[in-house]
């Protein structure tokens, strides 16, 4: 958590600044792509974020609805999002084509502690659309590759048609310097060559793990975190080295219109990522 | 501060001359009870008055109003609902409210929207005397030393007039003559007396002091459950809570056209559909998790962050519950005292 808030937007921090769908495409069935770029040129470039923040998307009429930031603060002016269609914003986004419009304000959230993350190995474990945040810190330690020691990605689906990102994903394991295992629960094509059980079958794979200096980010459904958890632990990665990023429902992204509220704190400003160790003294974050 | 005598006579001629550009609000009458209303005729305002049904903050934040006009090309802030107004006759822990709702607003971003309407209401405030649901010196919110432009305490011959503000002291100067600035002894002692009494006459108490703890510790109570078994989830206790704050965010498309609004509207933490997200998955789902959320932070969370609950014993949710569900009978409860008629009811309908 951090008590450091920035607007980078509009002064009436409710305002969206049109965007441009620059491309977008099929992900998995009900889940889409869409990489996007602030009209404003200048706007564009000065939108800084941290991995794991997030954004407020709008399309008039049909409302707005906080989503993850998919792309690297390393990579300036492009900004992408994985986006699963699950209700009437993410409908009416989903109608969009490319060179569509859409509003966007942010970036809110504090993101994931990249700082603190230096010099240490990176275990990342994503399940479903928990990818969409990950990703994001995931292509950051890619592009500062030689702040991080190992990085380490761990990734599981339903099944094939479902892992997002499955190609990106399948390139980045011939990469000499991650080492990435793919897992889906089960494969219904038969031509499926990576793992085939849940994401902790995987753990496995991974050897010789330094628990005091390993952060290790995790995302995915809710039933992931609790055995996904259990293995951290019983590595020995200490509790505050443990992140995860949460979803709630919000309608301000700024703090103020009370839904992602949990005990006395906001998920728009003081997460959506969180330690395990939060976790452990704050009711009902996960 | 300044503080001044205004003869009751006179009133009318101030408020006569504050009004004349200016829209007064004042408690007026409504059925047997009282609301905010923008008010001409000063007979109507009821100067004796203990709480109205809806806190001051419905004139700052209105139940539902328009952030924005849009338009296919633009938004175009809208702030009609932050024109110039005087309110008169907000008591002090209404006050108190404001003040929690003013700090919570300047927090991180600033809501242009709360702040807007707040630099433009001036408060006159009102003091008052407490019924059998008011425990605001339980709160501490009795008494009221800032967030007013104006504050009047109404004494048997006369108001006592403490000036809070720049702008409270140029509503003084528009008719000085109307004021007198020398207080007599006996004017301070009548204060005096009038203040002693007030004191005694709150009929009840709740130890604030102890809720954080008794949150925490009775976090899994089975009090929880049996609240939610009783707790129809409507809301009105979020409606009438003058610290309450939470609201929703609403496209409104205007048929055959491309122009809409952007409607920010009143919502509440115990409804059931507040923390549900696209998908279907709820976080509290169950009644008796909305109202712990509510309680915890009415009695915990808000003393854990800014060492005071967000509270003001103004007991609006105490008259307004339908199954009486309120800050009296949950703080008692937890405090181990249940409420013998209350509970034995709440007994009853849960084990039927």
């Amino acid at each position: 958590m951090n008590g450091e808030h920035k607007i980078i937007t509009q002064s009436n921090p409710f305002i969206p600044e049109p965007a441009r769908i620059v491309r977008t495409y099929h992900l998995t069935e009900d889940v889409k792509f869409f990489q996007v770029r602030i009209v404003d040129m200048e706007k564009a470039l000065s939108f800084q974020y941290k991995a794991g923040q997030f954004a407020m998307i709008s399309v008039l009429g049909a409302g707005e609805a906080p989503f993850s930031i998919s792309s690297t603060p390393s990579r300036p002016g492009l900004l992408e999002f994985c986006i699963r269609k699950a209700g009437s914003v993410t409908n009416a986004i989903f109608r969009l084509k490319e060179n569509g419009l859409v509003g966007i304000r942010g970036p809110y959230g504090n993101g994931f502690p990249v700082e603190k993350m230096k010099d240490k190995d990176i275990l990342i474990v994503v399940g479903g659309l928990g990818t969409a945040p990950l990703r994001s810190v995931l292509l950051y330690c890619l592009d500062n590759r030689d702040r991080f020691r190992r990085v380490i990605v761990l990734h599981g689906a339903k099944k094939p048609a479902e892992m997002i990102f499955r190609e990106e994903f399948l390139s980045l394991k011939q990469r000499e310097d991650l080492e990435c295992h793919l897992a889906v629960d089960a494969d219904d094509t038969g031509k499926w060559t990576e793992n085939v059980g849940v994401v902790t079958t995987l753990f496995p794979l991974v050897n010789d793990i330094d628990p005091a200096n390993t952060y290790s980010l995790v995302c995915g459904p809710p039933i992931m975190y609790k055995f996904v958890l259990k293995e951290l632990v019983k590595l020995n990665i200490p509790k505050d080295q443990i992140l995860m990023t949460l979803e709630r429902r919000m309608k301000c992204g700024v703090g103020k219109c009370g839904h992602c509220a949990i005990d006395y704190i906001y998920t728009c400003l003081d997460g959506p990522v969180f330690t395990y160790w939060d976790v452990l003294h704050m009711r009902e974050l996960i | 501060m300044r503080i001044i005598k205004l003869k009751k006579d006179n009133l009318f001629p101030f408020l006569e001359t504050i009004s004349e550009k200016t829209a007064l609000w004042a408690p007026v009458k409504k059925g047997d009870k009282h609301v905010f209303k923008e008010t001409t005729d000063f007979s109507q305002i009821e100067m004796n008055t203990t709480r109205t049904i809806l806190p001051p903050r419905k004139i700052l934040l209105p139940p539902a109003f328009s952030m924005f006009n849009t338009n296919e090309e633009e938004y175009k802030e809208d702030f009609s609902h932050a024109a110039k107004k005087i309110l008169f006759g907000v008591h002090p822990c209404d006050i108190h409210g404001l003040l929690i709702l003013d700090n919570f607003h300047k927090q991180a971003f600033l809501d242009p929207y709360y702040l807007k309407a707040r630099e433009n209401t001036l408060i006159i405030g009102l003091s008052c005397w407490p019924d059998e649901y008011c425990f605001a010196k339980s709160t501490n919110t009795h008494i009221i030393e800032e967030g007013y432009d104006l504050f009047l305490t109404n004494l048997e011959d006369f108001f006592l007039v403490w000036i809070g503000s720049s702008q409270g002291d140029d509503l003084i100067r528009l008719k000085p003559e109307l004021f007198d600035e020398n207080l007599t002894d006996k004017d301070i002692q009548s204060y005096l007396k009038w203040q002693t009494e007030r004191d005694k006459a709150y009929k009840w108490d709740l130890n604030f002091t102890a809720m954080p703890d008794l949150v925490e510790l009775k976090y899994n109570d089975q009090l929880w459950e049996k609240l939610g078994h009783a707790c129809l989830a409507c809301g009105s206790c979020s409606n009438v809570c003058p610290t309450c704050n939470c609201y929703n965010i609403m496209d409104k498309q205007f048929l055959g056209g491309k122009d809409g609004k952007i409607v920010r509207h009143w919502d509440a933490c115990t409804l059931e559909e507040y923390s549900e997200v696209a998908g279907g998955e709820n976080f509290r789902e169950k009644r008796s998790d909305r109202l712990k959320l509510f309680y915890t932070h009415k009695l915990q969370a808000y003393i854990s962050k800014y060492g005071k609950p967000s509270c003001v014993g103004c007991g609006r949710c105490i008259v307004t519950c339908p199954v009486g569900i309120n800050v009296r009978t949950v703080g008692n409860a937890l405090l181990g005292e249940e409420e013998d008629t209350f509970w034995a009811r709440l007994q009853k309908e849960v084990t039927k």
